[in-house]
């Protein structure tokens, strides 16, 4: 593909510009630079996120290895094309130390590009696109999240274990959503699955009465699918009430209805999901951020929130471990990605690629949260072989 | 493609199209009478729904939250005429594309400041609240068939009011010719103040009743904004009676588009709007 | 008669066109350490400058109201982007000419199919171009679908081997990107004022009577189109150089309406105004977004109130300061008002034909 191409090569060139990035004072304010949506389709997330970020950092006395902290917070809009001058503002106009974002995958593609050649330090809480860390590869680039692959990937063992043969796949037609699904069929067909039919609906529509008829008349064991945020509500909505759900289980992505239960209602009972996290973990981490997080802002945490939280908690560990001191950035990243977290989510830690190695939970909606089944995956990696740092 | 999955695919277009034709035809209403094109309409969709989530929960009854946010969509109307669009008739079209462009960006902003960014939803309202068996594996949610039901009765409703009252003849009349109908005693002002309302009413109603049917979250005008313009401009614009075939139409190719020719499914509204403005560019009931 | 201004317009826009282009001299002394992201801005800035510049031909002198502009502007970044070999720049001299030659083709086919609507349906079959371009590029794996795509050279500059101008310094980068502002400028300073540009005012006036008068009033109007599709191709490619990134966003219908406000912010009509405008967008743009994550709100109402009090944007207040209004004679104002409602009439004209 012509894209990975040009991205592969990007890789090479992009060292050079670390060396050259400025070196910033020292004993200011650390600066974090927030690029995340807070209008339109993802305030959700941002806010989410960036709860979960603040609640951290104000759990060390609001400060990062000694020194204050100071928050850009900027709209990325979740507009791709604006991404790359809003990252440059960040980066070169208000000269943060650490750019955190964004949410949608479109977006991190033009913040990468600037971050390739500014050698600025990003952090991604969530844009799950697998070139971040793959194609891309960059030192300076951490993600704290998932990449689609991952999420998606256990299900498919998850579901021929379950009993599952013929499985109809559905998903927006972009690329978050496509990436997804080859996770799943790729780990579902290596056990022996079948996929019947891959369903590419137009992005952002939600009519999804005419595929749910398709669905219907091809009769398939299961459904496995990735929708998110009103499409994801829409969709097991209008499934349970087209009577599908009893006949033909619902496996999906954890974002599916990750963040939305209470918009769920009954109809989300019984979707099985996979995802980093479950609000319902029983490790000690987790019990304290639930009760911290409602306690700051008055609702249960979803994995978004986790993912701005461990962003937090990586720069807090991080920032001691240096005694605050950012001014020599190859030792910083080198800090960065060492960084072992006991997170909400469980143990988590980094690749060589700078991507969270984490386990990866099966969870079923029962009276409205995810109860956590099983570890369908402990300890995953993401291969991302294109990118061995 | 058996009969059987032939029939409910029909069954799905003809809902689709139907609602379509609901939240479109305050769009052509306003602009066949008042040459005002309204880009703000998708977040007055947006804001029906938001109205009616927020007052079943206040009220703890959807079919009072509707009554409720009718007046309150009709004094929305009321307003954005009054004070933005009054000055606006004799202008150039660009105006009202740049003042209701700015409109869509205050009202989804004010939606985030007041109702905030997660996803909500409004449960099934009864005595709809159950599905009839449509296959041996399908089930169809009865309050989709009344809201088909409800759609047509608006269509038939608008059609009778245009066609056959004083009021009609007056819109009409305005439509053609605005001047000769205020030279004949009419306060043309009333008029429009009055059609943008309703306009505006119908929108956010078709909205509210869309509700239980969907999610309801930010941003969910701006992409039924341009579906509806499609609708509009295939009908003809300002016509009801090509809305309302618009809509069906648009209904059907979306959902046999959909089955048929998957590759294209995104642009086959766009490929019919294509060709029906290569052989009528004024749409087609013009 | 649309196009004599008082000579303050030009000695200001000469002023702010110096200033600009000194911008390398006092930069430093003014911004300090953020002199190199400001003249990043200032060159984002004029690449818009260009784009609704561009649209400035269709809208303010043609009377056309495109709300799908923005097609043309991602046309000549996905242009470049899938043009660009994968491994070292592309050529400036063979890029430049591929940018407008697929522009000009794809303007003419779209061309020929809006240019026979008027009014309200040219605003829409434009926008429904615009989302047909933008969902085929959205679901397009060649053309990197969603995500968009890289470009990891920017062209060069060459002649005879040596480089004429480097395009990676992002000085000279800034001057290549006001050079090509400066071209488009008088192009259309020229174009307005020859014999092609008094039909478009006549047909902008009042088309029945061009046609009466025997002109082929749809030749004009398609050619018209295609040279701002061009010109606003040439802007996206420039776009999409600077950060070396296209994404289907840049196609969308916002940014059609996006560059719509530049130009009511600058002044319809009047070629100078919507560089201008787009300046005086991007700045309250980032004092906004600055200022509250709520800024859309902000935005919303500046376009809003510029709509309703200000509907001849900047440049109207340069032609026309309300000080200097005062001044005239009641016969004058009369005649100044006249002059300002010509671009204000014709559009409404769809009822009866």
């Amino acid at each position: 593909m012509k894209t990975f191409k040009k991205t592969s090569l990007a890789a090479l060139m992009g060292t050079s510009a670390l060396i050259s990035a400025s070196v910033m004072a020292n004993d200011g304010p650390v600066k974090l630079g927030l690029m995340l949506p807070y209008s339109g389709t993802y305030t959700a997330l941002g806010e989410a996120i960036t709860n979960g970020l603040k609640l951290a950092i104000e759990q060390e006395g609001n400060q990062l290895g000694g020194r204050e902290v100071e928050y850009v917070q900027l709209d990325s809009e979740a507009d791709p094309s604006k991404a790359p001058q809003n990252m440059s503002r960040l980066v070169n106009g208000d000269q943060v130390d650490f750019v955190i974002g964004p949410v949608h995958s479109g977006v991190a593609m033009g913040m990468l590009r600037v971050a390739k050649q500014t050698g600025a330090i990003t952090i991604i809480p969530n844009a799950g696109l697998g070139a971040a860390t793959n194609e891309l590869c960059m030192p300076n680039v951490f993600r704290t999240s998932f990449s689609m692959w991952q999420d998606s990937y256990p299900m498919g063992k998850v579901a021929y274990d379950q009993g599952h043969r013929k499985i109809v796949t559905i998903t927006w037609d972009y690329a978050g959503g496509k990436e997804d699904l080859a996770g799943f069929e790729e780990a579902f067909t290596a056990e022996g699955g079948e996929i019947v039919q891959q369903i590419l609906v137009p992005f952002p529509s939600t009519e999804f009465q005419s595929y749910l008829t398709q669905i219907a008349s091809l009769k398939p064991d299961a459904v496995y699918t990735f929708f998110a945020g009103g499409g994801g509500v829409s969709f097991v909505r209008d499934y349970a009430a087209a009577g599908l759900k009893e006949s033909m289980p619902l496996l999906g992505s954890g974002f599916l209805t990750e963040g939305n239960l209470a918009a769920l209602g009954d109809a989300g009972e019984g979707v099985m999901t996979t995802l980093h996290y479950a609000e319902t973990l029983e490790n000690d981490a987790n019990q304290s951020f639930v009760s911290a997080y409602e306690n700051a802002y008055g609702e249960m945490p979803d994995t978004y929130a986790v993912q701005g939280y461990d962003t937090g908690m990586m720069l807090v560990q991080a920032l001691n471990v240096l005694g605050g001191d950012t001014s020599d950035k190859e030792r910083l990243i080198n800090v960065l990605a060492n960084v072992e977290l006991a997170s909400p989510r469980g143990p988590l830690s980094f690749s060589d690629s700078h991507h969270p190695i984490q386990n990866i939970y099966l969870r079923e909606i029962r009276d409205g949260k995810h109860e956590v089944v099983s570890i369908a995956s402990e300890n995953l990696e993401v291969p991302d072989e294109a990118c061995q740092m | 493609m058996d009969l059987a999955f032939f029939s409910v695919q029909l069954l799905n277009g003809l809902q689709y199209g139907l609602l379509l034709f609901l939240i479109a035809s305050g769009l052509t209403l306003i602009f066949g009478i008042m040459g005002i094109i309204n880009l703000a309409h998708g977040a007055m969709y947006m804001i029906g729904a938001y109205l009616v989530y927020d007052l079943t929960l206040r009220l703890g009854n959807f079919w009072l939250a509707i009554m409720v946010a009718i007046p309150i969509a009709i004094a929305l109307g009321l307003v954005i005429e009054r004070l933005f669009l009054d000055t606006l008739y004799k202008r150039d079209h660009l105006y009202q594309v740049l003042l209701t462009f700015g409109l869509i960006l205050v009202l989804n902003e004010a939606q985030r400041i007041i109702w905030g960014g997660n996803v909500h939803r409004v449960v099934v309202p009864a005595p709809f609240d159950f599905s009839i068996q449509l296959t041996d594996n399908m089930q169809y949610s009865v309050y989709r068939l009344f809201v088909m039901g409800v759609c047509l009765a608006l269509a038939g409703v608008i059609y009778w009011v245009i066609r056959h009252t004083r009021l009609g003849i007056i819109i009409r009349a305005g439509a053609v010719n605005r001047d000769m109908v205020e030279g004949l005693g009419i306060n043309v002002r009333t008029l429009f103040t009055l059609i943008f309302s309703v306009g505006v009413a119908l929108t956010a109603f078709a909205g509210m009743i869309a509700a239980p049917l969907t999610s309801i979250a930010p941003g969910m005008g701006d992409s039924i904004l341009i579906t509806c313009f499609v609708v509009v401009v295939i009908g003809g614009i300002g016509s009801i009676k090509g809305a309302f075939w618009g809509a069906i139409i648009i209904g059907m190719a979306t959902t046999f588009g959909a089955v048929l020719i998957p590759s294209l499914a995104s642009m086959v509204i766009y490929l019919i709007m294509a060709a029906v403005l290569l052989v009528k560019p004024r749409g087609l009931f013009a | 008669m649309l196009h004599r201004y008082p000579k303050r317009a030009a000695f200001i826009m000469l002023i702010l066109t110096t200033l600009i282009a000194a911008f390398p001299l006092w930069g430093e002394v003014v911004f300090g350490s953020q002199a190199n992201f400001i003249l990043e801005k200032l060159t984002l800035m004029l690449i818009l400058a260009l784009f609704a510049m561009s649209l400035d031909l269709l809208v303010g002198v043609l009377g056309l109201v495109s709300l799908g502009h923005a097609l043309f502007f991602g046309l000549g970044a996905y242009t470049l982007a899938l043009a660009s070999p994968d491994f070292s720049p592309a050529s400036m001299w063979w890029m430049l000419p591929l940018v407008m030659g697929v522009s000009a083709c794809v303007g003419l086919v779209i061309g020929v199919l809006v240019i026979r609507t008027k009014g309200i349906f040219f605003i829409m079959t434009t926008l429904a171009f615009g989302q047909m371009l933008y969902y085929f590029i959205s679901t397009s794996q060649f053309a990197g679908g969603t995500d968009g795509v890289f470009i990891m050279f920017r062209p060069s500059l060459e002649l005879g081997g040596s480089t004429l101008l480097d395009l990676d310094n992002p000085y000279s980068f800034f001057y290549f990107c006001l050079g090509m502002l400066l071209v488009g400028y008088l192009f259309l300073r020229w174009l307005t004022r020859s014999y092609f540009g008094q039909v478009l005012d006549g047909i902008h006036d009042n088309e029945h009577r061009m046609q009466a008068l025997g002109y082929a009033t749809s030749g004009y109007k398609l050619i018209a189109f295609v040279i701002a599709g061009v010109m606003a191709a040439v802007a996206g490619m420039l776009a999409a150089m600077q950060y070396g990134f296209a994404n289907p966003a840049q196609l969308g219908w916002h940014t059609s309406g996006e560059v719509l406000m530049m130009l009511i912010l600058g002044g319809m009509g009047t070629i100078f105004g919507p560089i201008l405008g787009a300046f005086a967008y991007e700045i309250l743009l980032y004092i906004y977004e600055h200022t509250t994550t709520h800024w859309p709100i902000l935005m919303g109402v500046t376009i809003i109130v510029a709509v309703l009090i200000l509907p001849r944007g900047i440049a109207g207040l340069i032609i026309a300061p309300p000080w200097h209004r005062k001044r005239q004679t009641s016969a004058e104002i009369v005649g100044k008002e006249s002059k300002a409602s010509v671009s204000a009439q014709p559009v409404t004209q769809s009822k009866e034909d």
